[in-house]
This record gives C-alpha cells, sequence and structure tokens, in this order.
C-alpha cells in the first residue's frame, strides 16, 4: 500500500470501517474553524485598494478552495489504490471525497461570484480563473454522472478511477496554472494583489494557516459521515 | 464643497470598514456568522451521535 494516513484505518479496506476519524480530529476541526471565522473578522488586515475589507475573503473564500483541492487529493489517491487494488471501498471513497469536495467548490464559485459583483461590477467575468475553477467543476460532475452510468462494480470502479485521475490533473491544470501563464484579473494571479510575499502579511497567516487546516478537518469529517451511512445501506441490503 | 469632502479626497488611505468597527455594530455581524458556525457543527455533531447509535444497533443484531 503506497499511502497510509495514521488518522485511516485503511488496511483491509474492503471493509466498512474504512474512513473513521478520532475524536480529537473533529474536536480540532471545531475549534480552528469556529476560532478562525472569529479572528477572520477580527484582526488587523493591510488596507489595500479594490479589495479593501474583501481582503478577509481569504480566511473564507479561498480556505473552502483549499479544502476542495486537498477532498480531490485524496479522491485522486484512492482512485489509484483502486486501480492497483481492485478494492470496491476504495472506488467508493473516491467517490465521497468527489461529491464532498464539490460542495466545496460550488461554495468558493458562488462566494467568488459576489464578490466579484461588488469588485468587477459583474457576478462573472470571462476571466481564466474563474472559466477554468467553472471548467474544473464540470469536469467532476462529468465523473459523477460517468460512475452513475455503470451497473457492472467492476468497470464502475476501473472507468470512473481513470477518468478521476485525468480530472485531478485537469483541476490542477485550470486552477493553479492557466490562470498564471495568461493575465487573470483574480487576486494573486498576473501581477494582482492577493497572498503573495508582499500583501499577505504575518497577521493575515497566523489565522490563514490555521483556517485552511480547519476547512480540510471539516470536510474530512462531513466525508466520514457520509462514508458512515454508505456502509449502514451496504449493511441493510447485505 | 465642504471642507471634510476636500479632506476625504485628500485622504490617501484605501477606505475600509473603520465606521463600522467604531460603533461597534461590526461584531453583531461577527456573532451572526459565529452562531451560524456554532449551529452547523452543532448539526454534525447531532448526526455523528444518530450514526453511532444506528451502528450500535447494527452490531448487536
Amino acid at each position: 500500500m503506497p499511502f497510509q494516513w495514521s488518522c485511516f484505518r485503511t488496511f483491509g479496506a474492503n471493509n466498512l470501517e474504512a474512513l473513521r476519524l478520532p475524536i480529537w480530529v473533529k474536536f480540532l476541526a471545531f475549534v480552528t474553524v469556529i476560532s478562525c471565522v472569529f479572528l477572520g473578522f477580527i484582526v488587523d488586515v493591510p488596507r489595500l485598494d479594490i479589495l479593501n475589507e474583501t481582503i478577509r475573503n481569504l480566511f473564507f473564500h479561498v480556505t473552502s478552495w483549499f479544502a476542495m483541492v486537498f477532498l480531490f487529493l485524496l479522491s485522486f489517491i484512492y482512485s489509484i489504490k483502486h486501480l492497483s487494488s481492485g478494492l470496491e471501498m476504495d472506488d467508493r471513497l473516491a467517490k465521497i471525497f468527489t461529491e464532498v469536495g464539490m460542495v466545496f467548490g460550488i461554495a468558493g464559485l458562488v462566494t467568488g461570484m459576489l464578490w466579484a459583483k461588488y469588485t468587477w461590477g459583474a457576478y462573472w467575468v470571462p476571466d481564466p480563473k474563474l472559466n477554468g475553477a467553472a471548467i474544473s467543476l464540470l469536469a467532476y460532475l462529468a465523473y459523477v454522472v460517468l460512475r452513475n452510468s455503470f451497473s457492472d462494480p467492476i468497470t464502475k470502479g476501473r472507468v470512473s478511477s481513470v477518468y478521476n485521475i485525468f480530472a485531478f490533473v485537469l483541476m490542477l491544470i485550470f486552477i493553479f496554472i492557466l490562470p498564471r501563464m495568461t493575465s487573470s484579473l483574480h487576486p494573486g494571479n498576473g501581477g494582482n494583489p492577493a497572498f503573495s510575499s508582499y500583501d499577505l502579511d504575518n497577521t493575515m497567516r497566523l489565522v490563514f494557516y490555521p483556517a485552511i487546516i480547519g476547512w480540510i478537518l471539516l470536510g474530512l469529517w462531513i466525508s466520514e459521515i457520509k462514508f458512515r451511512m454508505e456502509a449502514l445501506q451496504i449493511n441493510k441490503t447485505k | 464643497m465642504s471642507l471634510s469632502l476636500v479632506y476625504t479626497m485628500l485622504d490617501s488611505q484605501p477606505a475600509m470598514a473603520d465606521l463600522m468597527r467604531s460603533n461597534g455594530k461590526l461584531y453583531v455581524v461577527v456573532g451572526v456568522v459565529i452562531l451560524i458556525f456554532l449551529v452547523l457543527f452543532a448539526f454534525l455533531v447531532f448526526l455523528d451521535i444518530r450514526l453511532r447509535k444506528l451502528e450500535k444497533t447494527k452490531g448487536s443484531k
């Protein structure tokens, strides 16, 4: 087994205990998210034109995207694991991480649109970062549709795992690479202010980094609950 | 043109929510958001406990 997460009992992943978070992980998620939401409003932020007070979106909008990327990374890992192990549970975990990741992605897209309305004057502008994010989410939507279109579990796992690996690479290119190669209006791209070394001061880092961890743990918690629900359903039909 | 407007125009500082902070109303919004997140977490804990109970009844059979 190439990947082993200390908090995941992935040994013999075909059992229904494959994803279990210890209680302290959930507690940590609670403490970090709540305190970072509070501090996100309170801490002093740099005074920048155009961004103004919306620089605080870094603690909410950006962390949501980070949670999505992390969950998609897990999904990608479990798809590779499924291709090497052939265990149905690995494919199921990949699906769950994708679904929960998409929730965070949609949250990121909608909050970004609200911000764009007040900063750029329109909910949607043809910008490489925005279009890339939308295309990535559509690619993952296609994963869910593709996976549901097979009735044979073996074909389902194989084909959707291969597609998921492709979708992850596509997401990385469309969100992280292409907007930096062309000019993008989005903060952090094409020389626009965001969390570069000049703009993100140390106070903001102190809130931003724990916030990322908190939101990722929150995503893991939701994934765990979804997984346990499906495990109960499988138990019922057996 | 009033003098205060001239001062505002000359002021090179980017606009921030200083007024909201000075009269303290910003903290009402913070309170609301914290409350929403607390409820969301309470719901997650509730789901977790419900699931644990269901899993226990499954195991006892």
